[in-house]
């Protein structure tokens, strides 16, 4: 419990950590407001639609959890932190609960704050949540905030360079996993088994339109949902395991 | 105690620790020195278990670093006074190493005042000073009361002042009786503040003695004789097995005391203008015993552009 409470104040103390997190939370419910102001037209209102904006808040949540670690590489802060806890993999761990606890929260504010958002200006648009479908769209998030954190958390260990782990991230979650479909044949197959997508799936908001319901899925959302945390949790680890092997 | 036993540690090709045996004795301040390159900083690191050893070990109380409970109690270590994250208050530096070996927070208070940084205890640790970073870092190794001290190079950088406060506190810790290993590639520096010296040079061990025997033996003890009579001087000398030397106008001789060589003056009715003792330089005893381990040695006698200037190892 000591050590959690000793990387709480270490991501606590430092200014990245709540500016990454306000904005994770007030860009994508900006954007929501935009969105549903204009909502109506080619745009079907459903909850799906009300997290369309939610990934720009958690392409903000990869960047903070990067930085969590990437950043006590370059100060070598790391040093200081093996050298007061030498089982590197419990300090490690501790710094992963910590993380992923403050994304959670994040990925909550986003999910509620999203739906709030699109309810307040479009009120009559029939948004309640009465369904479990519906409170796993938006409550949703907190989990795949906080595991898509787990796997750049795991990601900044393995690279310790901030610019080399936070292009690598935001490039493949933004990019690479759309550009896949263009691989003739089997890039559609492929998509199908990659960690966002899969995380888009169990909150159930596609890509590049809400609307479009794939059918021919291998997993059900909460089937995707634990072939992500296992995915997030698989490059944790091998960040850990290589931490423990390198010199500080 | 520290103990290391046959410590190596190889980059690629590179050998930066050799072999190293040496012990740092308890309650005492044990000097670690040796010219920039020659592996103190890695010696240290590997002490501290943050580096891994490619063979051999390093022991403290007879436990490995990764074995201790709560390591800050036991061991404290300065490596880098930069090793802070910039938008942090020193404070709360403090504190969160505090927090890992649940150690009290008004811990944190104490050492803060110690140092004397209580000043700007909430001041980002980015604005500090190197002097005030380097107490900082002092503050950082003081948190736990440990008996065993490290510190790399702790006057690297500072004003007179700064020096002259580290090496008062050095004396302090050493008073209360803690184990004190603090490396320097500077021997006049240790010479004031160790009691002990390990030197090392390549990685490898040169000598393990107290700094009295250390200066001793690497400082030559001779003396000059200026004389009108040198000739018949050099005679009764060399009959007494005395290493001479010339020097300009003057005769140095080593192996004889000035009482000696004026009383054979006088037996032997010589008239002498000066007879004086000389004392060699420690830094030139130390340079005498690193000069073949020094990693980057710079050409600058032949008259071409000299080597490139290779930064210490930190």
């Amino acid at each position: 419990m000591s050590l959690v409470s000793a990387e709480r104040i270490k991501l606590f103390s430092t200014r990245s950590p709540w500016a990454c997190g306000l904005l994770a939370i007030a860009l994508p419910v900006a954007f929501t407001a935009l969105l549903a102001a204009q909502a109506g037209g080619d745009l079907e209102i459903d909850i799906g639609a009300t997290q369309l904006t939610a990934g720009l808040g958690r392409s903000v949540v990869l960047v903070l959890a990067a930085l969590a670690v990437t950043s006590e590489y370059r100060f070598g802060t790391i040093r200081s932190t093996f050298q007061a806890v030498p089982n590197r993999s419990a300090a490690l761990l501790a710094k992963a609960l910590v993380v992923a606890g403050l994304t959670g929260v994040i990925g909550a504010c986003v999910g509620f704050g999203c739906w709030a958002m699109f309810r307040l200006i479009k009120p009559n648009a029939g948004l309640a949540l009465d369904s479990g479908q519906d409170w796993r769209t938006v409550a949703g998030q907190a989990l795949v905030f906080a595991l898509a954190a787990l796997l750049a958390l795991g990601v900044g260990i393995l690279v310790r360079q901030t610019a080399g782990a936070v292009a690598l991230l935001l490039v493949y979650s933004l990019l690479v996993e759309s550009l896949v479909t263009l691989i003739p044949k089997v890039g559609q197959d492929i998509q199908h088994w990659l960690p966002f997508f899969a995380a888009d799936r169990f909150i159930g908001v596609g890509r590049d339109n809400g609307a479009r319901e794939v059918v021919d899925l291998p997993l059900t959302p909460w089937g995707y949902l634990l072939y992500f945390a296992v995915i997030a949790l698989a490059v944790l680890t091998a960040g850990i395991f290589s931490a423990t092997r390198r010199d500080a | 105690m520290i103990e290391a036993v046959g410590l190596t540690k190889r980059y690629g090709k590179t050998l930066a620790v050799d072999n190293l045996s040496f012990s740092v004795p308890t309650g005492r301040v044990t000097g670690f020195l040796g010219p920039n390159g020659a592996g103190k900083s890695t010696t240290m690191r590997m002490i501290l278990g943050l580096d891994t050893p490619t063979g051999g070990s390093a022991l403290i109380d007879g436990k490995r670093y990764r074995d201790l409970h709560q390591p800050l109690r036991t061991v404290g270590a300065l490596l880098d006074a930069k090793w802070v994250h910039p938008n942090r208050s020193a404070r709360a530096h403090l504190q969160w190493m505090a927090k890992s070996n649940k150690l009290p927070a008004r811990r944190v208070d104490e050492v803060l005042e110690i140092v004397g940084l209580t000043a700007v205890a909430g001041k980002r640790a980015g604005g500090f000073s190197l002097g005030m970073s380097q107490r900082l870092g002092i503050a950082a190794a003081l948190l736990g009361d440990p008996q065993v001290l490290l510190f790399d190079e702790p006057v690297n950088g500072l004003d007179p002042e700064g020096i002259l406060w580290i090496r008062k506190f050095m004396h302090r810790l050493a008073d209360e009786g803690r184990t004190v290993f603090v490396s320097s590639h500077l021997l006049s520096e240790m010479a004031l503040t160790a009691q002990e010296l390990v030197v090392i040079g390549r990685g490898k061990l040169i000598s393990q003695s107290s700094t009295e025997d250390f200066v001793a033996q690497a400082t030559e003890n001779t003396v000059r004789v200026r004389s009108p009579q040198l000739a018949v001087l050099r005679g009764a000398l060399g009959r007494l097995g005395a290493n001479l030397r010339d020097e300009g106008e003057n005769l140095v001789v080593s192996g004889m005391d000035c009482a000696d060589i004026g009383e054979l003056a006088a037996r032997e009715g010589v008239v002498l203008h000066e007879l004086s003792p000389q004392r060699g330089s420690l830094e030139e005893a130390f340079m005498q015993l690193t000069g073949d381990s020094v990693e980057y040695h710079t050409e600058l006698t032949d008259g071409q552009t000299p080597a490139t200037l290779v930064p210490a190892g930190k």
